[in-house]
């Protein structure tokens, strides 16, 4: 351990205090202008507690699938060489660098049932284009890097030696992935999970262009804060995102303390 | 026991063996020695069905085992870097051969603790069944990677540089104790190594290997003394070369003979204690080659600058096409 614990925490405490935590006690500051009894009206609204669980619902499916396919898109990246591979590598960063609306306008226009996706799924009565399932499509999108970007280190760590050894020893593929691969990958697989989740609870540009904005219907949080702000109702916009903030905290310090269980239990 | 048959193998244009013909009998302790290309530790992940050959064929126990995948060959593979799984305690990494047993072959969860407990005995490491990789020593993970290969009660132990990864005084406590531990359970083993050393203490037979092939095939006394090419003179012990017309004589440093009008003459350039003797380094007056010869120690060190004469008192003369012409002494 590298001396200067003290002065190193000092450094850390005031550095979040700055930059996270003093925005962020403004936001509890103004919600408290409201009132207690006006807080809740506003912060759990049919309408807010609609778009809460749109947010957090599509965020979670969104995550969900990120976890299996950026699995699968950092384990081809890991165990195999092919041309182009540095190429491959590169367009899974791309959701970090695209302005989100440009991705949010794409997708609307793949999706729309008039675009190229979208025209063989309306006769299947699928819509996906201003629905939730859209809005889950396009935090699909956006939150790929992160599951790939936390799971490839610990994959390319993990080694193939391993999964050889389960081999010898008489495992089935199955069987070595559910004991062996799965178990050792886990926790990055939650924070790619986490990290994405977050994201897709925040995220705003990308998803209001295909999800239509319904309100009650395809409404997400962040739009209805927006909305709040354009008609000036500062205070309600806030308590919004008390709401919203305080529900976000609470499902990332779960996962960060099912983490800390998990790497006790490795005991590493 | 095993019959390796004219295997090849090839990594796209890299040739990595060239038809290997083996045959290893029930009980025997068997090291591929070689250095690193020389195809060895493929040869050894063919066996294993960790890689499968392009031509030829593997027969286990007279049975064809060709193109079986790795986890029905029933064989023990002890890796280099151990590959332990560091989110299993010590007993259930032990344990996973037994526990992934389907059907009928499961047995229950207290036998395979018991078995693995049983084998944690076995290789001195009772009562760490709790304890995880991370929380052990080199030497003792590489000793909990063997239990865990033995838990499956392989009809054959492959080894793949077991101790290369471990310092010099645990390497060889665990050399000695893997020997005993072969013959008190009357294993069938190979083991790959490229220490040449490692392989004459530890096999009943050494099988050199260079390039993608079997330079020669014998017990390590045999190995040592009698080598059969320029390569495995060269490779195995340490080796001195006398360039001919016709070819070059072999001999080792400590197949010479004081005498004060021996043919060779050696300028001392460099002395040191090896062991039990003294080792003088220089370059031969007239050819200039550099030699290497062991003195007794019981006389005076030689002086740097001395002139020693010697006649080597058993070498072998190698032609330029490799091939020996005599093996005796001259």
């Amino acid at each position: 351990m590298l001396p200067g614990f003290g002065l190193s925490f000092g450094f850390t405490l005031a550095w979040l205090t700055l930059i996270v935590l003093i925005p962020l006690a403004t936001i509890f500051l103004k919600a408290a202008g409201l009132g207690w009894s006006e807080f809740l009206a506003v912060g759990f609204s049919p309408r807010a507690m609609a778009a809460y669980r749109l947010s957090f619902g599509t965020a979670a499916m969104a995550g969900l699938v990120n976890a299996v396919f950026g699995l699968l898109v950092a384990w081809v990246l890991v165990r195999y060489d092919f041309p182009g591979k540095q190429v491959v590598s590169a367009l899974v960063d791309l959701p970090f660098a695209l302005p989100t609306a440009v991705a949010g306008i794409a997708l609307t226009a793949l999706y729309t049932p008039e675009g190229w996706i979208g025209q063989f799924l309306e006769p299947l009565g699928i819509k996906v284009a201003f629905t939730w399932i859209g809005i889950s499509i396009a935090l699909v999108f956006i939150g790929l890097p992160f599951v790939v970007r936390s799971v490839e280190p610990v994959l390319a760590d993990l080694g193939r030696e391993v999964e050889e050894a389960a081999a010898t020893l008489g495992a089935t593929r199955w069987q070595t992935f559910r004991h062996v691969i799965f178990p050792a990958i886990g926790p990055a697989l939650l924070t790619g999970f986490a990290l994405a989740f977050a994201r897709g609870v925040g995220e705003y540009g990308s998803v209001i262009f295909i999800s239509g904005n319904m309100p009650g219907r395809t409404e997400i949080a962040p739009l209805l804060i927006v909305t709040q702000l354009e008609q000036y109702a500062y205070a309600g916009a806030t308590a919004i995102a008390v709401v919203m903030m305080l529900a976000s905290f609470a499902v990332l310090l779960l996962i960060n303390l099912i983490q800390a269980a998990s790497r006790r239990r490795m005991g590493a | 026991m095993i019959q390796l048959r004219g295997i090849t193998k090839r990594f796209g244009d890299y040739p990595a063996l060239h038809g290997i013909d083996l045959d290893v009998a029930p009980g025997e302790f068997i090291a591929l020695l070689g250095p690193s290309g020389s195809g060895k530790t493929t040869l050894l992940r063919i066996i294993a069905g960790l890689e499968f050959q392009d031509g030829g064929s593997v027969l286990l126990g007279g049975e064809d085992v060709s193109s079986l995948p790795v986890a029905r060959r029933h064989v023990g593979f002890v890796f280099q870097h151990y590959a332990l799984f560091r989110h299993m305690t010590v007993a259930d990494n032990v344990a996973f051969g037994l526990s992934v047993r389907r059907g009928k072959d499961r047995l229950p969860k207290v036998a395979r603790l018991a078995r693995a407990e049983e084998l944690l005995r076995l290789v001195q490491l009772e009562g760490l069944g709790s304890r995880y990789p991370g929380q052990l020593s080199g030497g003792q993970r590489q000793r909990v990677a063997l239990a865990r290969a033995l838990a499956i009660e392989p009809r054959l132990l492959l080894l793949d540089e077991p101790f290369g990864a471990l310092d010099a005084k645990v390497r060889k406590d665990l050399r000695r104790w893997l020997r005993d531990l072969h013959k008190q359970m009357g294993l069938t083993s190979i083991f790959v190594t490229h220490d040449q050393e490692e392989a004459l203490e530890l096999a009943d037979r050494v099988v050199v290997m260079n390039q993608g092939r079997i330079e020669q095939i014998g017990a390590p006394d045999a190995v040592y003394m009698n080598p059969e090419t320029p390569f495995v003179s060269h490779f195995v012990g340490e080796t001195n070369r006398l360039p001919t017309t016709s070819g070059e004589i072999h001999f080792r440093p400590h197949e010479i003979t004081l005498a004060p009008d021996g043919a060779e003459a050696l300028l001392v350039d460099n002395v040191f204690r090896k062991g039990a003797v003294w080792r003088a380094e220089g370059l031969l007056a007239g050819s200039g080659q550099f030699v290497e010869l062991d003195l007794p120690s019981s006389g005076e060190a030689p002086r740097l600058g001395e002139t020693i004469r010697f006649n080597p008192h058993r070498a072998r003369m190698f032609t330029a096409d490799g091939a020996q012409t005599q093996g005796e002494s001259r």
